[in-house]
């Protein structure tokens, strides 16, 4: 009798509780209007301000608030007009001019013109600019070319350079060369971070922290407006919960669609976009010291390991097999008769062979767990792992935390009484001077402050890049650009990998979509229903 | 009472001075710094020299710790540069988060552990016993991500009872009934370990206290025995259960981490996880001393109330 009381004091509890529970789970989940698009981000923004962020998750938000002078063409890394109406070059590259739009307004209502242009990039670059205490501005150096910044009219605003440098109009089309309101960075001052306001297509209107950054439709935008109301940004970091509120409906858009959950969206309701950028996963390989210090052994190293099957068991099919240095996005400057070299161990063994490397020599192999661009880089250190043992090459296998990682492998294969014979790595970049002059270059060893930590040299290299550097005609640099992946595709200092595609997925309440070769995501000529 | 509070409170005075010395050293000491972590690909020496000065991580580091600790002790925790905020802030809004994520899991397994327990115990080796130990096994072997990751494709996925993540509705939501709406599979997933451990620890409790003579004296009486089993043997029994309640408080405040990551609730265990990866360090450093405080001065509660249960204790 009495234990029965207990069993139903029990259900009464439990039963209410389920109650309260099931009650509240009841009404069914709001759907978001026609017209607002919730993006599934990757993290939390830390900061709005373009001069101030480094990721390309902040990037994301940012491409949408702001415009530069200049922007990529839609689908190529192409400098268009954007701020800038037009822009004249001088003669010696050193001169660049640029004509305004007129009548451009910030989304506080104040002026763009050539006085702001100015304030944006002094703010950067200028250690005594009262407004240079709003940074730190991480990525400045991308215009330490820069020498002087002249205001010769409200529409016209002259930058003059200390030496030619042609990669300037590909960097003001980067995120940190986004123009920002004068007005509102001496208004917020330290906290424009969190207040941005730019020209762009959608104005901002409110930061969540942790959960969500909303922008409105900007109907006042110089171009064409766009008929989205709002965009709520929602920082989700784990990739599985990102998939399922896409599945669940609580996202109508989402980057950085993990391989193995493709298959999730593989149906009518849901619409997979793929772009391949400027993106590359390669190895460094040790040119001073150790087995690949002779090329032959370079060259077996890239036949041994079967890019194939990395790119499609490994990563799903989410990357191409890259051929050299240079990405194939970057169309104008690729060597399209560049081929990758093919999977061939028995060629790769005979190399190996040819340059007195001995069957079961031991390889030291920097490996990372994460981190920007790394794809998935312990599986694909793994796979490498297996296919360099079948060529007679023991690779020992570290593995670090990203920061770590980074702290070991910019310092050099050689440095700090370490020998790494390779490590991994990946670079996104926005002009295909940029990763070949900090990583390849002799005067980019990392003595001397460059990325080049496998310590290659080759002067035709180096001269061919600063030559590129310089020359302001884009055919002429293309040229220069295939003549330089040529040599490095024969010296093979790194073994060349993977070109990541980006992808993301839509629901079919979303028309209009792609994705650019920047990996900018672009928002303007979304629809939404 | 007043005089051993006070006594405890001083104790914990050189802990949390210990914890703050640990912690820094540890963030001193892990390799890569925040520079290099701003910078990703692009840190040259120079890059981060440059960020170092005005991040002010170019000074010794007893001077930084000196610096860091006594801005503290003046409630000034500093600014964190990943979040661009005053880390105060951060860490007040996201532990506030968290509690009420671990709070609402913490009463859970509280009122749920005891109820299985003592009902175990009073019909022992009877189909209820065997069928809660059994639950409670299932309960404790479970991983709570993992079981987190199964409810949110089950209730939220399949049947949208529930929503998949965060706190509130990204929509015209905010309310309390949006907020229970979105706590209740983080908080029961969270729950569901806890539970099984202070279900098994009450039983076996209960068991020792209802085998002594003080119940047979009570049933002899002729007390009901519902009155013998809540009244008598279930307050005797909290001397040994309060100790794993505040163990399991720290469970909970720690397995938070893994509900916040799954459920992107925006805790503080998840911002610390950020935090750490980013090298953030007045963040981890400021989020750390706040939690572990909390910890020390919820052990200090659970000490006191524990010898006012049982006076032997104190001392």
């Amino acid at each position: 009798m009495t234990k029965f009381t207990l069993t139903r004091r029990g259900l009464l509890i439990s039963g209410v509780a389920t109650g309260v529970l099931m009650g509240t789970g009841l009404p069914s989940m709001a759907e978001t209007p026609p017209g607002v698009l919730v993006v599934g981000q990757i993290a939390e923004p830390k900061a709005l301000d373009p001069a101030a962020v480094t990721a390309v998750n902040d990037f994301r938000i940012l491409m949408n608030l702001y415009d530069g002078l200049v922007r990529y063409k839609s689908g190529t890394l192409e400098v268009e007009p954007a701020l800038a109406k037009s822009w004249d070059i001088s003669e010696d590259g050193k001169t660049y001019t640029f004509h305004l739009r007129e009548g451009v307004k910030f989304h506080d209502g104040s002026d763009f013109d050539a006085e702001a242009v100015k304030f944006n990039f002094e703010r950067m670059l200028d250690d005594k600019h009262p407004f240079h205490d709003t940074g730190p501005f991480p990525l400045a150096f991308f215009f330490s070319s820069v020498d002087t910044i002249d205001v010769k009219d409200p529409q016209t605003v002259v930058f003059t350079l200390k030496e030619p440098y042609a990669p300037f109009l590909s960097n003001l089309a980067y995120p940190t060369g986004l123009i920002i309101s004068p007005t509102a960075v001496k208004k917020f001052d330290k906290d424009f971070g969190r207040n941005p306001v730019g020209t762009g297509p959608f104005t901002f209107k409110e930061w969540r922290p942790n959960e969500a950054v909303v922008v409105e439709g900007n109907p006042d935008y110089w171009d064409t407006p766009t008929t989205l109301k709002a965009v709520i940004f929602r920082p989700i970091t784990d990739a599985n919960t990102r998939v399922a509120e896409m599945l669940a409906g609580g996202i109508d858009l989402m980057v950085e669609v993990p391989p193995v959950a493709l298959k999730e969206f593989e149906n009518n309701t849901y619409h997979l976009v793929e772009q391949a950028g400027p993106h590359l996963w390669f190895l460094i390989l040790d040119c001073a010291k150790g087995p690949f210090k002779d090329k032959r052994a370079r060259q077996a190293a890239n036949y041994a390991i079967n890019k194939e099957a990395i790119v499609n068991n490994v990563l799903e099919g989410t990357a191409t097999v890259a051929a050299g240095p240079t990405p194939a996005a970057f169309a104008w400057a690729h060597d399209d008769s560049l081929k990758p070299y093919p999977y061939d161990p028995e060629k790769a063994k005979a190399l190996l062979k040819e340059a007195g490397v001995a069957e079961g020599t031991q390889v030291t192999f920097y490996v990372t767990d994460g981190g920007s661009g790394m794809l998935d880089p312990v599986a694909m250190g793994t796979a490498i792992q297996a296919d360099l043992k079948a060529v007679g090459l023991d690779a020992k296998i570290e593995t670090f935390e990203w920061n770590t990682f980074l702290g070991k492998v910019n310092p050099g294969l050689d440095s700090k009484g370490q020998h790494v014979d390779m490590a991994e790595m990946a670079w996104m970049t926005n002009d295909p001077d940029t990763l070949p002059y900090l990583a390849l270059r002799t005067d980019a060893w990392p003595d001397k402050g460059g990325f080049n930590s496998g310590y290659y040299s080759n002067p035709e290299v180096d001269k061919l890049l600063e030559e590129a550097r310089t020359a302001t005609d884009q055919s002429k640099r293309a040229e220069l650009y295939k003549k330089m992946q040529q040599i490095v595709h024969d010296d093979a200092p790194w073994v060349f990998v993977a070109n990541w595609k980006q992808n993301a997925v839509t629901n079919d309440k979303v028309s209009d979509f792609t994705l650019q070769p920047s990996f900018f995501l672009l928002l303007k000529d979304v629809k939404k229903t | 009472m007043g005089g051993y509070i006070l006594k405890r409170l001083l104790l914990a005075i050189p802990v949390i001075l210990g914890i703050t010395v640990i912690v820094f050293l540890i963030m001193a000491m892990i390799p890569g710094d925040p520079a290099t972590a701003i910078l990703g690909s692009y840190a040259t020496p120079d890059n981060v020299a440059r960020i170092n000065r005005d991040l002010g991580l170019d000074k010794p580091l007893v001077a930084r710790y000196f610096i860091w600790l006594w801005n503290m002790l003046h409630g000034d925790f500093g600014q964190s540069f990943s979040l661009n905020r005053p880390v105060i802030d951060v860490v007040l809004e996201r532990f506030n988060n968290t509690l009420i994520l671990a709070g609402t899991s913490f009463v859970l397994c509280t009122v749920f552990g005891i109820l299985a327990g003592v009902i175990s115990a009073a019909r022992q080796y009877g189909l209820a016993d065997k069928a809660i130990t059994f639950a409670v096994l299932l309960g404790i072997s479970i991983p709570s991500f993992f079981l987190g990751m199964m409810m949110i494709l089950f209730f939220a996925v399949d049947l949208r009872w529930f929503p998949v993540s965060g706190m509130t509705a990204i929509y015209g939501g905010g309310d309390l009934a949006d907020v229970i709406h979105h706590l209740t599979m983080p908080a029961l997933a969270l729950a569901v370990v806890a539970t099984g451990v202070v279900a098994r620890l009450s039983r076996s409790a209960m068991l020792e206290v209802l085998r002594q003579d003080f119940i047979r004296t009570a049933r002899a009486k002729g007390v009901r025995e519902g009155r013998v089993i809540w009244g008598h043997a279930l307050r005797a029994a909290m001397v040994s259960i309060i100790p794993v309640l505040g163990i399991q408080a720290g469970f909970v405040l720690s397995g938070a981490v893994y509900i916040e990551i799954v459920f992107q609730w925006p805790g503080i265990g998840r911002m610390l996880v950020d935090a750490i990866l980013q090298r953030d360090i007045l963040l981890v450093q400021g989020g750390v001393v706040f939690v572990a405080s909390c910890y020390v001065i919820f052990n200090i509660i659970v000490d006191v109330a524990q010898s006012l249960l049982d006076p032997r204790i104190k001392t």
